[in-house]
């Protein structure tokens, strides 16, 4: 391949023809999403909603109704039980502890091992065990919801500051789309949510946004650059400009969050899983969501030409 | 034209460059099995000691691979955990009751490196195993154990100034002092006034009340943590765990981590012990005995904290319950150090009766902490409480005490505020409550490590492929680039000491994906350029000068979420805020400047180049 005249032909893919049915794409999916978790909730983990998960390994396949009933036995009403990843391995889940009854983590721990421990058949080796108590699952749902609220808060503003209002509507709604989408996909699958697939969203947040601010980049500058023509058209040019660059980025993170889904292991897992998913309604809402809204809000070129830098427009060295 | 940097310019990058490998080197060295000695109790810490382990150790047979006297602690490496685990039970039997003696792994960084500084990352429990305890202190009972002192305090000021009252209750934060007439109010309040200032008082009716301040409540509330995480520290030491996290978080919670720690029940037995605290006279008539059988009638022997024996008189003069208040500070007259005591009403009178008849002789604080203790004998588990007592301190009486008195003759304001706080948690410790135990296997640990790292191998690999195929040339420099990068994290990291976790490497290995994003945008920028049919100088002048603000806006964007993550504070979500905050930062520095460094080096001089791109 020549390396002057790399992929010769220039795309032009009139990406905002198709935004009608691009916005009922995203409405029935964001419906979907949006049914989903009034119906079935989030699958919260601990970390949430308080309580106790306990990974078992045994050096034989136990019975799973025994462990079930001695630990119903033994006051813990309604335990999980189940096998993950081998039949020797057993994931145990308790519901979160009655503090009314003083029943707090101080004890736990060895109520729970007695139960296990009551057919000396089979012994088990705690490989990890995690308490948590109510009032901390509480605080933590409270944490989130306002690290999610100030995120979204702050990126508005610089967005705000940066560019347009307009862009920053389109932003912030580009963003909450892609967070409803994924929320929606952890709903319906029944996946754990856990704090580090929180950690996830938040992540993806900003990668979403960085998307969307390389488009509105693109767009301010080629308001400035083409003179002759509308806003739809310097959209769309600007979309094809940088669609190399965003369907390669997004390739490349893809890759390393498929990489961490794939083989990092349990902890990973969900939290690859979530970037993943991320990234591909990322990739979509900054070009459908963000940039059609701010076209719909009325971007025109008047808005950009304040604070044109010299020779930017023109200057080449 | 040309690309070139100034030469300062380039030899400034290779500089930051050489040093972060060299700063992010000493994580690969591994761990070395070792066992530690700290000193317990005043125990010395010098060149005879590694005289005797060493000598120890060739009795038992075993060989270190290292001695190491540090500031706080020895450390003996040795070859593997067998020798490790054989050399720990013979050194506890020589040192156990003066030091600490506990299993740890020590980096196995070089000595050059370490003379320079370099370190490790400290490995998160979720990589190494151990245990982690959340405790909430429960602030209402700190309080309410405030009101009850004021509402006793109330009743024996008004008794000692001989007003008469109706009754005091406590309830809902509010103390009630009921009076039969205004004239008897009107003069206790202004009795109440002057001697308490940490009260509110508003007169209702024939009865006066009184509320706590809310500076009084947010110092009570202060003190509570500040005295747990103390009292919690004293116990972790005799748990042996090498390196400890004992943290504040939160308003009310303290963090008690404990590397390496499996028998979370015996933590626990630990963590929760309780204490008193005892006034004594010293037994001054009687030579001290050197064992418990030839103690005189009336007295009992005791040690202080360096193991020397102390008579004391079995009468108890005050128990710790009895305190209202103890807290350092500068003694007026001599500006030493002191620790100022404030007892209640019957304590006042007990402390006042016997200093009187006791001037010029020494008073001891005994300090007594009870234990239960859980050990299997026979297949059998057996509970049983154990006291260990302790002096921990001697002061001659000057002056008849009153209600308020004060230990002076200190060794700096370090020992006052550890006498203050022990002589607090002896007296008003306020309950925890244990409320997140999470527990990590060392097997697992060791899995998670490695998931971790394959995962950022793999995902680091994939990257690098796809840049090479689609990039070429420039794609080799972007994957330099990207190795700098990571050079970069693990250097800071490493030089903050930072807690790496599992979704800390996750962070890393996203950082990986996201700072590839700003060569990308430099290289289809310079493709953009060269198809418009700019000459290659042009374009790599142009490519750079241009995506760097776009780079710009999406690290900001992007830095924003992650410093958001700070905020849910929870510790392996923590890890992955900072490693992604980091990845951000240094990824503008690297994608920036390195790469238009490497790219200037093979193009920047040759005119009408092709670019390999």
């Amino acid at each position: 391949m020549s390396a002057q005249n790399p992929k010769a032909r220039t795309l032009n893919i009139d990406f905002m023809k198709w935004r009608g049915i691009a916005v009922i794409v995203s409405l029935v999916l964001s419906l979907l999403a949006i049914i989903s978790l009034g119906w079935h909730g989030l699958n919260f983990a601990v970390d949430f909603t308080g309580g106790t998960v306990i990974e078992v390994k045994y050096a034989d396949a136990p019975d799973l109704n025994e462990i079930r009933s001695n630990l119903e036995e033994a006051g813990f009403a309604s335990p999980t039980v189940q096998n993950f990843g081998t039949t020797r391995d057993v994931l145990i889940r308790l519901a979160p502890l009655d503090k009314e009854n003083g029943d707090t983590g101080n004890a736990l721990r060895e109520k729970v091992v007695e139960a296990l421990n009551k057919n000396p058949a089979f012994k088990p080796e705690i490989h990890r065990m995690e308490f948590v108590g109510p009032q901390v699952g509480d605080d933590l749902v409270e944490g989130s919801v306002i690290a999610l609220i100030a995120s979204a808060f702050f990126i508005v503003l610089y967005v705000a500051w940066r560019f347009e209002y307009r862009f920053a509507l389109g932003a912030i709604f580009a963003t909450l789309h892609d967070i409803t989408m994924i929320l929606g996909f952890f709903s319906l699958l029944q996946l754990d949510f856990d704090l580090t697939v929180f950690a996830a969203v938040l992540t993806i947040m900003g990668y979403s946004l960085n998307d969307t601010i390389v488009v509105f980049d693109r767009i301010r500058e080629n308001f400035r650059k083409i003179r002759r023509a509308d806003s739809l058209e310097v959209i769309n040019v600007s979309i094809n400009e940088t669609l190399g660059r965003t369907l390669m980025t997004s390739f490349l993170t893809f890759l390393t969050a498929v990489a961490m889904a794939i083989w990092g292991g349990d902890v990973l897992r969900n939290f690859g899983l979530a970037l993943v998913v991320g990234i591909f309604v990322g990739t979509y809402s900054s070009i459908y969501v963000a940039t059609a809204l701010a076209y719909k809000l009325g971007i025109s070129r008047a808005d950009m030409l304040v604070p044109e830098k010299e020779g930017e427009a023109q200057g080449r060295p | 034209m040309r690309n070139h940097f100034p030469l300062w310019k380039n030899i400034l990058i290779l500089l930051i460059l050489t040093l972060a490998s060299i700063y992010a080197l000493p994580n690969f060295f591994g761990e070395d099995p070792s066992v530690q000695l700290s000193p317990a109790r005043g125990s010395a810490l010098d060149q005879a000691l590694v005289t005797q382990a060493e000598k120890a150790l060739a009795d038992a047979g075993l060989k270190a691979k290292a001695v190491e006297l540090g500031e706080k602690r020895l450390l003996v490496r040795f070859a593997d955990t067998d020798a490790q685990l054989k050399a720990a039970d013979a050194l506890k039997a020589v040192y156990g009751d003066r030091y600490t003696v506990a299993l740890n792994l020590a980096p196995a960084t070089p000595n050059w490196l370490r003379k320079i500084g370099a370190a490790p990352m400290y490995l998160g429990l979720d990589l190494r195993g151990g245990v982690h305890f959340m405790m909430q202190v429960d602030m209402e009972a700190a309080i309410k154990q405030a009101e009850e002192r004021y509402a006793e305090d109330i009743r024996t000021m008004l008794r000692d100034s001989k007003i008469q009252y109706l009754s005091v209750d406590r309830d809902n934060h509010v103390i009630k002092v009921k009076f039969q007439d205004a004239a008897t109010l009107g003069q206790a309040e202004n009795t109440l006034k002057r001697e308490m200032r940490g009260l509110m008082f508003s007169e209702e009716g024939s009865a006066l009340t009184a509320r706590m301040t809310d500076n009084d409540v947010r110092e009570i509330r202060r003190l509570a943590v500040a005295q747990n995480v103390t009292t919690l520290r004293n116990r972790v030491n005799e748990l042996g765990v090498a390196e400890p996290v004992i943290q504040q978080q939160g308003e009310d919670r303290i963090v008690v981590q404990l590397p390496g720690v499996q028998d979370t029940a015996r933590a626990k037995e630990i963590l929760g012990a309780t204490a008193t605290l005892e006034f004594r006279m010293v037994d001054t008539e009687h030579p001290t005995p050197t064992d418990e059988t030839k103690t005189p009638i009336g007295s009992k022997l005791y040690k202080d904290r360096q193991g020397k024996p102390v008579l004391l008189q079995r009468k108890i003069i005050v128990t710790g319950d009895q305190i209202i208040d103890a807290s350092s500070g500068l003694e007026q007259q001599s500006g030493s150090a002191a620790v100022f005591i404030t007892l209640n009403g019957p304590g006042a009178r007990k402390m006042a009766d016997t200093t009187k008849e006791n001037i010029n002789k020494p008073m001891a604080v005994v300090y007594i902490e009870n234990k239960t203790e859980t050990k299997e004998i026979n297949g059998q588990k057996v509970t049983s409480r154990k006291t260990v007592e302790e002096v921990i301190n001697i002061a001659t009486i000057r002056d008849r005490f009153s209600k308020r008195f004060q230990i002076s003759g200190l060794d700096g304001s370090d020992e006052a505020r550890n006498l203050a706080l022990l002589l607090r948690s002896g007296a008003l410790a306020a309950p925890v409550d244990i409320v997140e135990e999470r527990t990590v296997g060392p097997s697992l640990g060791k899995e998670n490590i490695k998931q971790g790292w394959r995962s950022f191998i793999i995902g680091f690999s994939l990257v690098a492929l796809v840049m090479l195929v689609y990039y070429k040339v420039f794609g080799v420099v972007a994957n330099l680039t990207l190795l700098f990068n990571v050079a970069l994290i693990l250097a800071i990291l490493s030089a903050m000491q930072a807690t790496l976790t599992l979704p800390g490497i996750a962070g890393i290995t996203l950082t990986v994906g996201m700072a590839v994003d700003a060569n990308v945008l430099i290289y289809e920028r310079i493709k953009e350029e060269l198809r418009n049919g700019t000459s290659p100088q042009s374009a790599i002048y142009a490519g750079f000068d241009r995506a760097f603000a776009t780079i710009w806006d999406s690290h900001v964007t992007n830095l924003i979420a992650a410093i958001m993550l700070f905020g849910i504070g929870s510790g392996p979500v923590k890890g992955f805020a900072v490693t992604l905050t980091i990845g951000i930062i240094t990824s503008l520095f690297t994608a920036v400047s390195c790469t238009r460094m490497m790219v200037n080096f093979i193009y920047g001089q040759r005119r009408g180049a092709k670019l390999w791109i």
